[in-house]
């Protein structure tokens, strides 16, 4: 113990490699080292009406290997997702977040499970993040019973009430408004928790979101605003769909952030100034800066729009799981195989839960008719044929 | 049953002797009369007395009592973190409401008129009725949308659409229209009871009519069953169905053509959405005859739905076609003798009757 308190003393000269020596006896007892260390953001934060939070994030070996290890998961289940979809196991849309990881992490780690998140469509890690698993995941692509919406939503439609996801919504713009609402209701009831609702460059336009934005601020709630811009509204880059891209600024009278979204420790630091404010303060707009490798869905190849060159440029430079990856090796945390291992388990994790989700049946034909109403005083409800199929809904 | 129509007939005459919108507590002989006002007014304050989630929001509905007096106390009585008063921004402030409704509160989203629904239609359709199905049963949203519905009076084709076929059209949501103030306490108490998301369809003209309620409709407990409709007059020459402001007039029609002989029975039909197919279908097989009333654009609409449930459930039983009488097909004119045209009359709904029952002369040659 004496020998990582040493270490991590000197950690707090950022990126100054350690001598290898320490990395045998640290190895142990970095799995659970809440050694306290802080790591400088990538860039400063911009703000709008409102003061910057400090470049300087307080984190410990534990996280930052949590954050590999839950990024690294999420970065699988994409691409095998992408797989899934070629191999016609998933049907329909498919939008996958890969890129954006760090937002969905960082932000988790910044919060409990008492706060609320809603986001849009690009919602399978959100999902993960709030502590969803992986069958749940490709058993609900699947439209497999083992799915969190038992197969009756799909992509789109993932929920995790029991700690506070509320979708996976599919009409751009509609969560905003929806979780101006859960805030709305968090201050009612009196919690002091917030809620993040998430959107992209493309929902920022929408009118409704300034229509609960206005209303937020008027009510003081505790509402956090989180603009995933990862540049392109499906095929549109954002400076043709917005006059004013800083989507940071667009709240007006409203304060804004604008982070690095690719910086999972960044989207710490600002979730945690962001919760600390609303709570006093009202609404407050976070602008994530991120990237999304594959294109809007599984039916846009993403390079249309913009080239080959860009999308392996993000990958170089910024990557967030090679951004942690760098962190933890020049920290001496981990070492590289360490971390491969991670990936390899990572991997496996991710295969044998889809085994799993192959195993699983498809919903009963009975489950067409059912939770339509949660009290359904036992109203009739058919099917195409009203005289071959018809049902009483409880 | 005779004696509805009795204690009707005797309403209406206490009508003419005493102010509308007094409330009888003096007369323990008479029936106590109540508008549909008090009565909505009342259902609003026992249900947020009861429970503490319940909230209202809306354009006007705190300070202002309500654009029509429904909220009137409402503010003074609970405070402002549970009487809001919304800005104009129908699509914000629905979707707040629903986002209230998932985390668990019950929020009475009231809309000015149900016409500028059409500005929050997707959270009604798309967040709200259709969660609890996407979700398997995780996002349960008990939420009510209320407000005037239909026809005013001279307002104008943007202010006088009846949005019930619309609605009704949705699954995962429940649409009540009442007609009187029975319906509107029990129906509205009804919907912020139940844990779905529940449209309620008010009529403007209807707020300042007076009916006779009993001590059972007064009591705070009160609530009517979702999904029944009720028969306000028996008959057994022909069904008449109808809702909302066109229930009066059927009763109305009903009246007229009880002197030509022609026993109507007239089914309220209280809940749009699931419909009583049931009691309209026993009714048909009662009578064999059928008109639809609905105030409503004809196309698609509520008697569209009717009239195919009654040919696939009850064909055998028909002696006539089922007859439509709706809206006018056209958007609502202002002129006052052109709106007139284009809302159902009572003179409609007698000649559609009597046509079914093949007393009228052959129809008038198409325009």
């Amino acid at each position: 113990m004496a020998l990582s308190r040493i270490a991590s003393s000197s950690s707090r000269s950022f990126n100054l490699l350690k001598p290898l020596s320490f990395a045998i006896s640290l190895r142990r007892s970095i799995s659970n080292d809440t050694t306290p260390m802080t790591v400088e953001t990538s860039v400063p934060f911009i703000s709008h009406q409102c003061e910057v939070p400090s470049r300087s994030v307080e984190t410990n070996p534990k996280e930052l290997l949590t954050f590999f290890r839950d990024m690294a998961l999420m970065r699988r289940m994409e691409i095998a997702a992408d797989s899934l979809y070629k191999a016609k196991l998933i049907r329909g849309f498919c939008h996958l977040y890969d890129g954006q990881e760090a937002v969905a992490v960082g932000m988790e780690a910044a919060i409990t499970k008492k706060d609320c998140i809603i986001t849009a469509y690009r919602d399978h890690c959100t999902f993960v993040g709030r502590g969803g698993s992986l069958l749940e995941v490709f058993a609900e692509l699947m439209g497999r019973q083992a799915g969190c919406s038992r197969g009756k939503g799909g992509s789109m439609h993932f929920y995790k009430k029991d700690s506070n996801f509320y979708g996976g919504h599919g009409i751009v713009g509609a969560q905003v408004p929806l979780g101006c609402g859960l805030a709305f209701a968090q201050k009612y009831s009196k919690e002091e928790t917030v809620t993040f609702a998430l959107y992209g460059d493309g929902a920022a336009n929408q009118g409704q979101l300034f229509e609960a934005l206005n209303i937020s601020a008027l009510w003081d709630l505790p509402a956090i605003l989180v603009c995933e811009n990862n540049h392109y509204g499906m095929g549109t880059a954002e400076w043709r769909a917005a006059k004013n891209p800083a989507y940071y600024k667009r709240g007006d009278y409203v304060p804004g952030l604008k982070v690095d979204g690719m910086d999972a420790l960044a989207v710490k630091q600002a979730c945690k100034f962001a919760k600390e404010r609303a709570l006093k303060n009202g609404p407050i707009i976070l602008e994530m800066d991120t990237y999304r490798y594959h294109g809007h869905s599984m039916s846009d190849p993403g390079s249309t729009y913009r080239t080959r060159d860009e999308i392996s440029g993000v990958r170089q430079e910024r990557d967030p799981i090679e951004r942690i990856r760098k962190l933890v090796l020049s920290h001496d945390l981990a070492t590289d195989k360490e971390l491969k291992d991670i990936e390899k388990e990572v991997r496996k994790e991710v295969d044998d839960a889809i085994a799993q989700a192959k195993e699983s049946p498809m919903p009963e034909p009975s489950e067409l008719f059912t939770n339509v109403y949660v009290k359904g005083f036992g109203a009739e409800s058919f099917g195409a044929d009203r005289k071959e199929v018809r049902a009483t809904l409880p | 049953m005779l004696g509805t129509v009795r204690q009707k007939l005797l309403g209406q005459a206490l009508q003419k002797i005493l102010p509308v919108g007094s409330v009888l507590r003096s007369y323990s002989s008479a029936a106590k009369q109540m508008t549909v006002r008090e009565a909505l007014n009342s259902a609003l304050d026992e249900e947020m007395s009861a429970d503490p989630k319940v909230f209202l929001m809306g354009e006007e509905v705190g300070e202002y009592q309500g654009a029509y007096k429904i909220s009137k106390g409402l503010l003074e009585k609970y405070g402002p973190e549970r009487v809001l008063d919304t800005p104009i921004t129908e699509a914000g402030f629905t979707g707040i409401g629903v986002g209230a409704a998932y985390y668990g509160l019950k929020p009475v989203v009231e809309f000015m008129t149900f016409n500028f629904s059409m500005q929050a239609i997707d959270h009604i359709i798309n967040s709200a009725a259709k969660s609890n199905y996407m979700s398997a049963g995780q996002m349960s949203v008990p939420i009510v949308f209320r407000g005037p519905n239909g026809a005013a009076a001279g307002v104008g084709a943007q202010h006088s659409q009846c949005y019930a076929a619309w609605y009704a059209s949705c699954p995962g949501l429940k649409v009540l229209s009442p007609y009187n103030s029975e319906d509107a306490r029990g129906l509205l108490k009804a919907a912020i009871r139940d844990p779905d998301p529940v449209v309620f369809l008010e009529n403007e003209l209807l707020y300042g009519e007076s009916f006779p309620v009993s001590d059972e409709v007064l009591d705070s407990s009160f609530c009517l069953p979702i999904g029944k409709a009720k028969i306000e007059r028996e008959g057994k020459d022909v069904s008449i169905t109808a809702f909302s402001k066109m229930v009066g007039h059927a009763l109305k029609a009903a009246e007229i053509l009880e002197k030509d002989g022609i026993d109507a029975e007239v089914i309220n039909l209280r809940s749009i959405r699931p419909l009583d197919r049931s009691t309209i279908n026993a009714s048909v097989r009662k009578t064999n005859r059928l008109i639809t009333v609905e105030e409503a654009f004809p196309q698609h609409g509520v008697g569209a739905e009717i009239c195919a449930s009654v040919v696939e459930e009850s064909f055998a039983y028909l002696d006539a076609p089922v007859q439509r009488i709706a809206g006018a097909d056209v958007p609502m004119p202002y002129a006052a003798n052109l709106e007139r045209m284009a809302v159902p009359q009572v003179e409609d709904i007698v000649r559609a009757a009597k046509r079914a029952c093949y007393r009228s002369v052959p129809m008038a040659a198409a325009a």
